[in-house]
């Protein structure tokens, strides 16, 4: 499970970080979801993977630590959502008033001169 | 009288948020009830802060035992529940965001809240994110309140909207979004290490670290050390700095510039903490020593090759930070004291210059361009278009405008390079005077390299701004512009309190001194937000 996780984690962040580097405003868009989804898997992942282990107390399963997920990251994930999808809601407006002011989807607001 | 008292810790917090929820029921068009709703809330946040700066000097009775007030939110102990933090440092920074606010604030109602909607909640909501992120004593809720103010900044930036904005804004959006995904990388590597995200309890557990772990933990520190050292615009990570206070209005490259000192605040606040543990790099010792010079160099050349002045300004704010940190990574913990007044004298000269430039190129065609840009782009042209363009704006012309903003643009200047007798000179001089009485330890190197980047970026200051000065204030060709007292009044508070704080410089610098003492005793500072942890119940 670690191993899938990493592999998952790194190929997110690695397409991400490219596109990223991409002179498109769309694909930067692209590449900063994509290293949002990154980083959440990563946070989720601090907090030791389980597998069918509950972050919340319940009675039946008494209050051993070893028999519960760790909440606080999932906690940490869940406000690192929102927040990401405000933000990329925000950039996503940006992006299109710049599209519309610049009449073009170039980072700069214009297109580079071709040699 | 206590039971109130006590809850003053929070009040920072929940008054711009509140102010800013309130703000968005008048409808746009009711401006006198929104301008004074939001200048009664941003008063009272500085009153709020002026009492809280009381209280963690000993002048008044305070609400709490000790120096240090800890709020646990909701009555949840403090490993457990988010609490905040006055302490001196946050409670000067407290009072410093307040005082740079009202000052904008009061300028932008004058004409540039018009400019665009929702100005004046946004504002606030940004208020709310400085407030928070000086306050709180949770690593993550740092998180969230940097994003709080990012995001009302993000809008601001736009404020006004334009082309020239959006270029600028998406630069500083795309960076700072980047910047926060490592911030989030950075707080999850530090809780998986150290299994909490209160920043005192954080402090213990990191000495308890060894082997990888400890890498671990340096790595994630090392993140959050990057993530800050971005904020506080250090070099080669402030590119976007200059084009984005460039393009943004007036009060809001203004308020703007108390943004990068949040950067130099979580810098000093971490390397405080982590202190004993032998701090990773970002946050002390040479390392950031040099990232200061290098910071002040690249601000200098900025300055002098720069042919418009409100870049020159945003320059000058990137070789203010570079000097701060160049301070923080001096060998020693004097300086930190008189950098302090540095940074305070330097945000209230920063935030006047802004207003300054302003109104001094009025009349210029650029700025008028701008605003008109604006004024199109929300479709007041129409019907407004005669008495909302500024150069045929109502109100009062001052007499004699010119004679002020000269005074006013000479007052900065010198402010900001730190020549006698405003408050930049008094604080150049205190860390020189510092960074020279710490030799035994210090390398001479440093002491030399140290004066002489101070020194040089000053001079380099005067030759920039007095070429521009003399373009913008010998040009006969232009009018006179036409200013509001609305408009002069915040910028000559701004440059007045510098005056104030260099008349009362023996008192400041106490006070500053202080603040350093309290800072690097962390025990205290553990010690007040853990009372347990002081007999050794943990583990």
């Amino acid at each position: 499970m670690e191993v899938v996780l990493a592999l998952a984690i790194g190929t997110l962040a690695g397409s991400g970080i490219y596109l990223l580097l991409r002179p498109r405003t769309f694909q930067l868009i692209m590449g900063l979801s994509l290293l949002g989804y990154a980083v959440n898997l990563f946070i989720f992942g601090m907090g030791r993977l389980q597998t069918g282990a509950p972050p919340v107390i319940d009675a039946v399963r008494g209050s051993d630590p070893a028999l519960y997920a760790d909440p606080v990251p999932q906690a940490l994930v869940l406000t690192a959502i929102v927040i990401g999808f405000a933000t990329t809601a925000l950039f996503l407006v940006v992006l299109l008033a710049s599209r519309g002011l610049s009449g073009t989807d170039h980072v700069d607001g214009r297109e580079a001169e071709n040699p | 009288m206590n039971g109130w008292l006590q809850h003053l810790p929070i009040l920072p917090v929940l008054l711009p948020l509140l102010a800013a929820a309130l703000l968005l029921l008048p409808g746009e068009s009711r401006r006198g009830t929104r301008a004074a709703m939001a200048l009664t809330a941003t008063l009272a946040q500085l009153a709020v802060a002026i009492i809280l700066l009381g209280m963690a000097d000993g002048r008044l009775d305070a609400a709490w035992p000790g120096d240090i007030a800890v709020y646990a939110l909701g009555g949840w102990a403090p490993p457990f529940g988010i609490v905040l933090v006055v302490d001196r440092l946050a409670a000067v920074m407290l009072v410093l965001s307040a005082a740079l606010a009202l000052a904008a604030l009061t300028y932008s109602l004058a004409r540039w809240e018009r400019a665009g909607t929702h100005y004046l909640p946004l504002f606030q909501l940004l208020l709310m994110g400085l407030n928070g992120a000086f306050l709180t004593g949770d690593l993550f809720n740092l998180f969230v309140f940097f994003e709080v103010l990012l995001a009302a900044s993000y809008g601001l930036v736009l404020h006004g909207s334009g082309l020239g904005r959006v270029k600028a804004g998406m630069h500083y959006i795309v960076v700072n979004l980047l910047a926060s995904l490592v911030f989030l990388i950075a707080a999850a590597l530090i809780y998986g290490v150290t299994g909490t995200l209160n920043m005192a309890e954080l402090a213990q557990r990191v000495a308890q670290l060894s082997g990888h772990e400890r890498t671990l933990f340096d790595l994630g520190a090392l993140l959050l050390g990057i993530v800050f050292l971005v904020k506080a615009a250090a070099w080669p990570l402030n590119f976007w700095l200059p084009s984005a206070y460039g393009a943004a209005a007036p009060p809001v490259a203004a308020v703007f510039a108390i943004l990068t000192k949040v950067g130099v605040y979580g810098l000093l606040r971490f390397a405080t903490l982590l202190q004993d543990v032998d701090a990773p790099a970002p946050f002390g010792g040479d390392w950031l020593f040099y990232c200061g010079l290098a910071t002040i160099a690249a601000g200098t050349v900025g300055v002098l090759g720069t042919q418009k002045l409100v870049r020159v300004a945003g320059f000058l704010v990137i070789v203010s930070s570079g000097t701060l940190l160049a301070a923080f990574g001096f060998t020693g913990t004097t300086l930190t004291g008189p950098a302090l007044y540095y940074l305070v004298s330097s945000v209230l000269a920063s935030g006047a210059f802004f207003m300054v430039i302003e109104m001094a190129e009025r009349g210029r065609t650029a700025s008028a361009d701008l605003l008109a840009v604006s004024f199109e782009a929300f479709g007041l042209q129409v019907k407004e278009a005669s008495s909302e363009h500024p150069d045929e704006m109502g109100g009062v012309a001052i007499p004699a405008a010119m004679a002020f903003l000269g005074l006013a643009f000479f007052s900065c200047v010198l402010l900001l390079t730190g020549l006698p007798p405003f408050s930049g000179f008094v604080g150049k001089f205190a860390l020189i005077a510092a960074a020279i009485a710490v030799p035994p330890a210090a390398p001479f190197l440093h002491t030399v390299l140290f004066g002489a980047a101070l020194l040089l970026s000053g001079l380099a200051g005067v030759i920039a701004l007095s070429r521009l000065g003399v373009r913008v204030f010998w040009d006969s060709e232009r009018p006179t512009p036409r200013l509001q007292w609305l408009e002069a009044g915040p910028a000559a508070a701004l440059v007045l309190l510098c005056t104030a704080l260099a008349f009362g410089a023996g008192p400041a610098m106490n006070y500053f001194d202080a603040t350093a003492r309290s800072l690097y005793d962390t025990r205290a500072y553990v010690g007040a937000v853990l009372p347990a942890a002081d007999t050794g119940a943990t583990e």
